[in-house]
């Protein structure tokens, strides 16, 4: 038995996703990727390889990606990051059409075809009020950690309007918020409502077709989704549980068989392609 | 003897400068804005008082401005910031056609023309990247006094280039600057570059026209005003008031309106 390994070494999580040879799931690990990429990336993999009670050398091919894909030196092959959340995305969902990817630093949003193919895509990755550091900024502010956003925001009825302008500025507003007597649960909706906003601004950029698939580390907060149902009047999918911030690693892992099942045709020996970008 | 008070309420400190009939400084005060902004006011005004050993009555106009303009109780009229920098940095370089200000949260450029009125002004507030605030992050992040910040920078060989233009992701890029061993003075300068480099864009929408008089709290820095000179090509005028240029334009239009109400001949026509 052969495996491959799906690595997305995020702004602000890495991933790793093992596959067995039916592209059935053996481990996965979520670790801070902090400053060393290299280092948060071999760790992700070691946790998921003992997850799976693998070793490396069970590995019959790894395909990395994310924004830290080209400092893994391990790695067999990198793909975007579109790319990995496309064929993710498609292989949970198959009726995608369009994918929201909201992470600690960047929002994406891409339109796909009928074959999980990238046709247009909108990033941010330049402003901190349309990715989730917007929300993990407004939550410091009250004195909440990331981890406490999405049990913060469940129990609120109502969202306080929050403009959302600039992550920095947020803060003399949250305070003045607070000041009014709002509750940091109704402020947390609220800063959760204007990232939505600004998402279906992206989406809109990329002529969004249902079906929508959401996905990224911001979704594991339920009320994203339930928020991005109520703007859009539609039902979207999010994929179960933590999964919702495994997809682009699981997509990487899906194409690395895929490239590796290509190479084993040809009867190509199986290098280091850290130039190629495999054909989906 | 009749005094004129000009009290400016910005983002993160409030300012007042108090002006004799000869259009002297007799006193100033700087305090930080806080939560209580009609506080802060207050305050300043108060201080302003004590160390010009004045007393309020003596007061006879007070023009409020900054973002905080209207929570001046007690001020007699409010005027905006772009008026008050044009015409005090006008007032003390006559020469000045560009006025740039940067503050704790916005910058500005602003076109005057010789008598101080505005022509045409460009303004960044909705983006903390440019702003005082971007220095405040990078502060923090390296955990220097803000007050030393630009000593520190002109210390710098080789200045790394910033990338990122928010200033919540300059901040996560700064450490990892430091992570990869650079130096704390070069990854500075980078900083500074990056907020000069922002803030000429803007002077470019309006023009730049010299002489360019460099106006609040960031004219403190000493490495964002030799970044700026440099990145220009020639020397912003900046002095000790630079960084209450805001209050003493306040107080200059509030000298207009006490001599305006003696005699109607000197109306200064007031372009509030």
């Amino acid at each position: 038995m052969t495996y491959t390994a799906g690595i997305d070494v995020g702004s602000t999580y890495t991933k790793a996703v093992i596959l067995d040879e039916a592209n059935a799931p053996a481990g996965r690990a979520l670790v801070k990727t902090g400053f060393r990429l290299a280092e948060a990336a071999s760790k992700a993999l070691q946790q998921a390889l003992d997850q799976a009670s693998l070793a490396q050398t069970d590995l019959a091919y790894i395909a990395t990606t994310g924004y830290g894909r080209y400092q893994v030196a391990f790695r067999n092959v990198h793909v975007t990051d579109l790319t990995a959340a496309a064929r993710g995305a498609h292989w949970l969902f198959p009726g995608t059409r369009t994918i929201l990817d909201v992470g600690g630093q960047t929002m994406k949003a891409s339109r796909l075809d009928d074959t999980s193919r990238v046709k247009s895509f909108r990033l941010n990755d330049k402003c901190a009020a349309g990715t989730g550091a917007f929300l993990e900024k407004t939550a410091h502010y009250m004195g909440f950690n990331t981890e406490e956003i999405g049990p913060l925001a469940a129990t609120s009825k109502t969202a306080v309007p929050i403009s959302g302008v600039c992550a920095v500025f947020a803060e003399s507003e949250v305070i003045n918020c607070l000041s009014q007597g709002n509750s940091p649960a109704d402020i947390m909706h609220g800063a959760i409502v204007s990232l939505v906003d600004r998402s279906v601004q992206l989406m809109k950029r990329v002529q969004m077709e249902p079906e929508i698939t959401l996905i990224g580390g911001i979704l594991r907060f339920e009320t994203m989704a339930r928020v991005v149902r109520e703007k859009l009047k539609m039902d979207v999918n999010v994929p179960e549980g933590e999964l919702v911030q495994f997809v682009s690693a699981l997509g990487a892992a899906l194409l690395a068989r895929h490239r590796l099942n290509k190479l084993n045709e040809q009867g190509v020996a199986i290098g280091i392609e850290s130039d190629l970008e495999p054909v989906p | 003897m009749a005094y004129a008070a000009g009290v400016d309420v910005g983002s993160t400190q409030t300012k007042a400068v108090v002006l004799n009939e000869r259009r002297e400084i007799v006193s100033r005060a700087l305090i930080d804005t806080g939560a209580n902004v009609v506080l802060a006011a207050e305050n300043a005004f108060a201080e302003a008082m004590r160390s010009g050993d004045l007393r309020d009555e003596e007061v006879e106009y007070i023009v409020g401005t900054g973002y905080g303009r209207y929570r001046v109780t007690f001020g007699d009229t409010q005027i905006t910031e772009i008026s008050c920098h044009g015409r005090g940095a006008v007032h003390m370089f006559p020469n000045t056609r560009t006025v740039v200000d940067m503050g704790g949260q916005d910058t500005k450029a602003i076109r005057v023309n010789p008598t101080g009125e505005v022509l045409d002004f460009c303004m960044n507030d909705k983006c903390a990247a440019g702003t005082g605030r971007f220095l405040g992050a990078a502060a923090s992040a390296l955990e220097i006094p803000l007050g030393e910040l630009g000593q520190v920078a002109l210390r710098a060989e080789k200045p790394v280039k910033i990338s990122t233009t928010c200033t919540v992701f300059a901040e996560s890029e700064v450490v990892s600057w430091l992570g990869k061993g650079k130096k704390i003075e070069d990854i500075l300068l980078g900083v500074h570059q990056s907020i000069v480099s922002r803030s000429l864009g803007l002077m470019r929408r309006v023009g730049i026209e010299r002489e360019v008089t460099f106006t609040g709290g960031v004219t403190r820095n000493i490495g964002v005003v030799t970044v700026l000179n440099s990145m220009l090509g020639f020397s912003v005028n900046v002095s000790e008031e630079s960084h209450y240029m805001g209050a003493l334009g306040a107080a200059l239009f509030a000298m207009d309106r006490i001599q305006a109400r003696r005699s109607p001949a000197e109306v200064v026509a007031e372009k509030g």
